[in-house]
């Protein structure tokens, strides 16, 4: 019981500055949120009404009492931008990135942690090399481009993919959110068709989020297996003649196990934040471009509406590692 | 483990090929529905009574019916919607509109004067964006009740508070006439705010198409109004989809995934002008590209100064290259297409002639002066080409490069040297750019206001006589050419690019005037 309050205190602390940080960057910036709504063109008058009805005209301090006072009860606001409850609007973009996240995250791992153990094995061998430049450029290359690059050869060359979006165009309107998750909405709907269209969709923005995170994730895991194979009980192993699959595999991996954890939990809470250009490029409605535009639109409480969520999706994240840690490794316990 | 290895990648290979092949067999339009992507990021209400971004304006044209409008194929006439006939009383201040009878709205509910009445009304009180269109005419909140009235079931009057030019009244109108449905909007009122919080995303219509659903920046679906008064649409549904990066929007069109991009950069036009599968439409938007000079700077305050800089200028090079396909070269404040629009160019780019000026205005080595613009890639691209013109003759360009929003904020409180931006009409008569540039708000940032000249403007506004009205424009442009503190270079040019197999799009001059109605997919 104890520990339950000392996690929703944390929890709140947390988010409580997250938001009162991001709150005063925001007003510090020298632009107007007003003409965000009014635009150029409107008299006086109109600019003044908006500001008084936004609540604009109150002090600073006073604005964010009023909104984490909403907060408390639940309520993240309407959007200045489009008048929309932004709990509904976060509702609609969050599941878009988590699906693309989640799938990124999969392939990060699925690949990434047998192509850094392959490298760590073959150390400065040219297989090394290979995986290490493989993961170079997934870490340097701007993803703006290849994913402008991806879908020019896949989507518009080759045709084995399709275009930008969650499903064909025209299509997207067929589909009733229910979860938000494309694939697993048509599967509701019982459509197979509309399943592999969206899983299609799914593939190259997917693949291209997995790649970056592959490219992390092999590398941390060539140079934790790099460490662990230099170690003694390694050596021990081999002469006492086990298998050297089962050294890899169980005896090493075992060890660098945790530690590895961490890194597949911050990769995935970094794309779970929504990759900004991916969603540009293939048009992807989800929670990067949704806080990002917020920004450029001067619109408060969707940033702040992001922003709980952001963080959210960090503790959240803290919270499994952390139980992850105590199945993994007895001492954690 | 190598084998393990290499079995995992191979497998995981052929699943990602055998999915692939499996979903890129469907795919194009469907057939009955027109498929647009078009970046509608600047949706902030679905209000008519609050609308006033481009791309909203083009959803309300499509949706609701304005009593008049502007002809797209003619656009100093007027065409009538919603209103059967008009006419103007002898004082010329009250004006009379007869409703066309047979108009239903979306609820089934008959369009009366009363809609009419009611419409005028909530746009004035509500005061969004836009009332201060009918704010000139004397129509305020206090009086508008009195002023806007119901005569009989199908007529109404509209009195103002003195005998402007019936065309420039007629003008305002075109965008702000809309008619929304009384009782539906009243049926969803809070707290006396005449319905608007529901307004904001929904629909109250009678036009061509129905409001289906907005995602906001994501997409827009309208459906045919199968028994519009006017003829229903070919088309069944329009689909408007939200995509951002141009670059996308061209793939998505030369694969055929979406019917129409509607922002295409010039060197995208002029790729996917080679395509066999694609054509461009194009029409003069009464949007400027200028430069603001503010004459509080005291090198701006000498008018040679300003004239040296409108010589400064790239025009032709600029034209053939970044504004191919986007812009035309237009260097008076009246854009191409209205009323007394000027549109002979006299200056073109002479670093010779500049210098004179320069020097003339004690400046034979130039000066640093900064310019205010926004971070968006035709303000990068067309302020580094001035740069570098302004470079030649002395002049030192510091270009400060910010989010839109933090730009106007400076410019509005006049804290600018030169702001470099885009500046449209507000309604499609002379008198929106006349008042913007020789009064306010423009002429106020840059500190050019002077009574002679606004009331020069106030007597063009006036001018019931049309030929001759257009007449002092035409003076007004040519006095701004050599002594204003703009420096107007180029008017938008809106470019579509659709597929082959769509027609009857129209593009029309202003947002309002962008038409689905007569889309056909063959």
């Amino acid at each position: 019981m104890k520990s339950f309050a000392r996690v929703v205190l944390s929890v709140a602390t947390t988010l409580f500055g997250l938001l009162l940080v991001t709150f005063v960057i925001s007003r510090l910036l020298p632009a107007d949120p007003v003409l965000a709504i009014v635009g150029d063109h409107a008299s006086e008058s109109t600019i003044e009404q908006a500001r008084i009805q936004l609540g604009l005209d109150k002090p600073l301090l006073v604005q964010f009492g009023i909104y984490l006072g909403n907060v408390l009860q639940g309520d993240l606001g309407n959007s200045i931008r489009t008048g929309q409850p932004i709990a509904e609007e976060l509702l609609r973009v969050f599941p878009a990135t988590l699906e693309l996240a989640t799938c990124g995250v999969i392939i990060g791992v699925v690949f990434g942690i047998p192509l850094g153990v392959w490298a760590a094995v073959r150390k400065d061998t040219h297989i090394d090399h290979l995986v290490r430049f493989f993961g170079l450029i997934g870490y340097s290359v701007p993803i703006f481009w290849l994913g402008l690059m991806g879908l020019l050869v896949f989507y518009a060359k080759l045709d084995w993919l399709p275009g930008p979006g969650r499903l064909d165009f025209g299509y997207e309107e067929l589909v009733t959110p229910v979860t938000g998750l494309m694939t697993v909405d048509t599967l509701i709907a019982g459509d197979i068709d509309l399943f592999k269209n969206a899983l299609g969709h799914l593939i190259l923005p997917a693949s291209l989020l997995g790649y970056f995170s592959l490219a992390y994730i092999s590398r941390m895991t060539r140079s934790l297996m790099l460490g662990q194979l230099r170690q003694e009980y390694i050596l021990t192993a081999r002469v006492k003649g086990v298998p050297e699959r089962r050294i890899i595999w169980k005896h090493a991996m075992g060890n660098i196990l945790v530690p590895l954890l961490t890194v597949i939990a911050l990769s995935y809470g970094n794309l779970l934040e929504g990759s900004v250009l991916t969603e540009t490029v293939f048009a992807w409605r989800g929670l990067g471009l949704y806080i990002t535009d917020s920004i450029f639109g001067q619109d408060m409480p969707a940033v702040l509406g992001g922003t709980i969520v952001v963080g959210m999706i960090f503790i959240i994240i803290n919270m499994l590692t952390d139980v992850a840690y105590r199945v993994l490794d007895p001492r954690a316990r | 483990m190598k084998p393990f290895l290499r079995s995992a990648l191979q497998g995981s290979l052929a699943a990602v090929a055998i999915l692939a092949s499996s979903v890129a067999a469907q795919a194009k339009t469907p057939a009955d529905t027109l498929v647009m992507a078009y970046v509608i990021d600047d949706f902030i209400s679905l209000d008519p009574a609050e609308i006033y971004e481009f791309a909203a304006s083009e959803y309300m044209a499509n949706t609701y019916d304005r009593l008049v409008v502007i002809d797209p194929d003619n656009t100093s006439q007027l065409k009538l919607q919603a209103a059967e006939s008009w006419s103007v009383s002898d004082d010329g201040k009250t004006f009379t509109f007869k409703i066309r009878p047979g108009i239903k709205f979306e609820s089934g509910n008959e369009m009366t004067a009363e809609d009419a009445e009611f419409s005028m009304e909530r746009f004035v009180l509500l005061n969004k964006n836009p009332a201060f269109i009918m704010n000139q005419f004397g129509l305020t909140a206090e009086n508008v009740k009195d002023k806007v009235r119901v005569k009989d079931p199908m007529t109404l009057e509209v009195e103002l508070d003195a005998p402007y030019a019936p065309s420039f009244f007629m003008n305002c109108l075109s965008y702000t006439s809309v008619v929304v449905d009384k009782k539906t909007v009243m049926e969803h009122e809070e707290n006396g705010d005449l319905g608007h919080g529901w307004m904001r995303t929904n629909y109250a219509g009678s036009g061509p198409f129905f409001f289906r659903s907005w995602k906001p920046n994501d997409s827009l679906v309208l459906e045919a109004n199968e028994g519009y008064w006017d003829g229903a649409p070919k088309i069944k549904r329009v689909l408007i989809k939200n995509v951002t990066e141009s670059a996308t929007q061209q793939l998505l069109l030369q694969k055929g995934d979406i019917d129409v991009a509607r922002n295409l950069t010039g060197d995208q036009v002029t790729a996917v002008s080679k395509d066999p599968n694609v054509k461009i439409q194009s029409k003069p938007k009464a949007a400027l590209w200028y430069m603001g000079l503010n004459t509080k700077n005291p090198h701006i305050a000498k008018v040679e100064v300003r004239q040296a800089m409108k010589y400064l200028v790239d025009y032709d090079g600029l034209g053939e290259s970044m504004f191919a396909g986007t812009g035309i070269k237009h260097q008076s404040f009246l854009p191409d297409g209205q009323l007394g629009a000027y549109n002979e160019n006299p200056y073109s780019l002479n670093v010779t002639k500049a210098k004179e000026l320069l020097a003339k205005a004690g400046y034979p080595d130039g000066f640093n002066i900064t310019m205010e613009t926004t971070n968006k890639t035709e303000a990068r691209e067309l302020s580094a080409s001035l740069q570098n013109t302004m470079a030649q003759a002395g002049i030192n360009l510091i270009i400060k490069l910010a989010d839109n929003k933090t730009t106007l904020t400076k410019y509005r409180a006049s804290e600018h040297d030169i702001y470099l931006g885009e500046w449209g009409s507000d309604y499609q008569d002379p008198h929106s750019n006349a008042e913007g540039y020789l009064m306010a708000p423009l002429a106020k940032r840059n500190q050019w206001v002077d009574e002679a000249r606004s009331q020069k403007v106030l007597a063009a506004r006036d001018e019931k006589d049309s030929a001759k009205r257009a007449q002092m424009y035409v003076d007004l442009q040519k006095m701004a050419l050599e002594e204003s503190p703009y420096v107007i270079m180029f008017q938008r040019v809106e470019t579509a690019a659709l597929r082959k197999n769509v027609d009857g799009l129209i593009i029309g001059p202003t947002f309002d005037l962008n038409l689905y109605r007569d889309v056909v997919k063959h």
